[in-house]
């Protein structure tokens, strides 16, 4: 056991946790006043269920054994059994890096709710977010990250801290999931106004404190592969809210509070795949880049599509994640990762990423409509109109977020 | 009695109290309201999303005066206070009112207004 890499990891998995609190803050303030319990509610849900899950069975499935699909078919480490307080993982006891593994299991799910904000069931959205954990999350993460995984180990694509895993596949499942569900009541004739602008800033400040650890941490050691993931964390989402600002100065005249959060958000979810592959000059460059691509992005689903992607789970997350991944086949370097891309001689890679992409998005599509049709098992999924235009804080927690609407109590 | 109701922009708030000093309106009632004329609210762009904003947030006055003299003076005083000349500068209503009773002393109608 290395005593200066577990103590990293372990500060690495409380900063991680932060980050879904801090999402509940982000979507919370993005979506309108009388759903912003529910929005909360839907990412501090998932720490409840999400940790109790990971604990009976999200670890042995993702990390329990070797495997191309999924760690374990006799569930060995079921309910964590087996792992004794001195056994190791790596250079770290596995106790460690089960914890730390288990704050990205909880992230993961709470992004998805972005795409449905306004509309879902909480008891379905629960139940599916448990399904979606067991069917898409759990296999996901050891085809990439476990042993003898098949987008990691059998066919060689990077993914340093989860840009397959948390980011593509989170912001695919909510595009279909949200596809599932429809359009919220009269969207685009009623006002779905950003409602509480200081929480997206807490929201964004939040994410940003805990993905340092998420990208530095997933180095599992603190060293100097830590180092770089941390710096090109620094400079990407730094580069990204620059850029988003230029945007919104060029398209309305004036920067805006949400534009600047919403671009450092894209600057990170760019350099997640490759924060520990690429040289920091190259986290400049995706930075920069990545603004522009989640912007257009966001136009194409929603004005061009028209799908109703409440909170831009797709748009900042699937696309974001989906252009790093390509990014980091492009400026891996040898000397950072171990692999080099297409910049340092080795075009081959960008192949790579593009296929570990393609099957991350057939995977996640697919898993996200079994777990859609187990979680219709159990009922109507879809709030009642009334329901919808009362609120989901109302109706779905009996909580008022603000009870009176001039402040008078 | 004559019950004048006016709303303004919000940025007027202070001019319009200025006015009715001025001129010696002494009680008056603001509160925010929300609400459109002829538009129908207006559009802002959200991460390069058009969002429609149907309701505009404006202050409403509401001043009652003892006479058609003093109705007079208080809408020319708000008149020219909220005025701007771009679309949204308000309205001013006004309407015969049937009583006033001051909750403390009992007084009623005009006396009830001093």
């Amino acid at each position: 056991m290395n005593a200066g890499d577990t103590a990293f990891i372990i500060v690495c998995a409380a900063m991680v946790m932060i980050m879904t609190p801090g999402l509940g803050f982000f979507y919370g303030g993005l979506g309108r006043r009388k759903n912003v319990v529910n929005n909360m509610m839907a990412s501090i849900g998932v720490m409840g269920l999400g940790i109790v899950l990971w604990f009976v069975l999200g670890y042995s499935v993702a990390f329990g054994g070797e495997g191309a699909w999924i760690g374990s078919f006799s569930f060995q480490h079921i309910f964590h059994s087996g792992i004794g307080m001195d056994d190791l993982s790596g250079t770290i006891p596995t106790n460690v890096f089960s914890s730390f593994q288990m704050m990205f299991a909880l992230i993961t799910p709470a992004i998805i709710t972005g795409s449905i904000g306004g509309r879902m069931k909480y008891k379905s959205l629960f139940i599916f977010l448990g399904v979606w954990s067991i069917i898409v999350y759990y296999p996901l993460a050891h085809m990439v990250w476990g042993d003898g995984g098949f987008l990691g180990s059998v066919l060689g694509s990077l993914d340093f801290a989860g840009g397959n895993v948390v980011h593509i596949s989170s912001g695919v499942s909510g595009l279909v999931l949200c596809l599932f569900l429809g359009k919220r009541r009269g969207y685009t004739q009623i006002d779905y106004r950003v409602h509480n602008i200081p929480f997206v800033m807490i929201g964004a400040a939040l994410l940003w404190f805990g993905w340092f650890a998420f990208n530095a941490g997933s180095a599992l050691a603190a060293d100097g592969l830590a180092g770089n993931a941390f710096i090109t964390t620094a400079i990407a989402p730094a580069a990204a809210m620059v850029s988003w600002m230029l945007i919104d100065v060029i398209k309305q005249g004036k920067p805006t509070l949400i534009g600047a959060c919403t671009g450092l958000v894209a600057g990170l979810v760019g350099i997640t795949p490759g924060a520990g592959f690429v040289p920091p000059y190259a986290a400049l460059i995706i930075g920069l880049v990545v603004s522009p691509v989640c912007y257009f992005g966001i136009i194409l689903v929603k004005k061009i599509l028209k799908i109703d992607d409440a909170l831009d789970a797709f748009g900042c997350h699937g696309i974001g994640g989906i252009f790093g991944g390509i990014m980091t086949g492009i400026f891996a370097s040898a000397a950072i990762g171990g692999t080099d891309g297409l910049v340092y001689g080795n075009p081959g890679l960008v192949g790579t990423q593009i296929l570990a992409i393609l099957i991350t998005i057939a995977y996640a599509a697919v898993g996200t409509a079994i777990c859609y049709f187990i979680t219709r098992a159990f009922g109507n999924i879809r709030v009642s109109e009334k329901e919808e235009s009362i609120g989901l804080d109302l109706t779905q927690h009996g909580e008022h977020a603000y009870p009176s609407f001039n402040g008078l109590d | 009695m004559i019950k004048i109701e006016a709303i303004v922009r919000e940025d007027k708030l202070d001019e319009v109290i200025q006015a009715l000093t001025d001129i010696e309106i002494n009680g008056i009632s603001v509160s925010q309201v929300m609400g459109h004329g002829v538009q129908k609210g207006y559009t802002e762009l959200v991460r390069g999303q058009e969002v429609i904003v149907n309701l505009v947030p404006k202050i409403k006055f509401e001043i009652v005066v003892s006479s058609e003299e003093w109705e007079k003076k208080t809408i020319e005083a708000i008149q020219k206070s909220a005025y701007t000349g771009e679309v949204g500068d308000g309205k001013i209503f006004s309407y015969d009112l049937r009583s006033v009773l001051r909750i403390r002393t009992l007084d009623k109608d005009y006396d009830a207004l001093n």
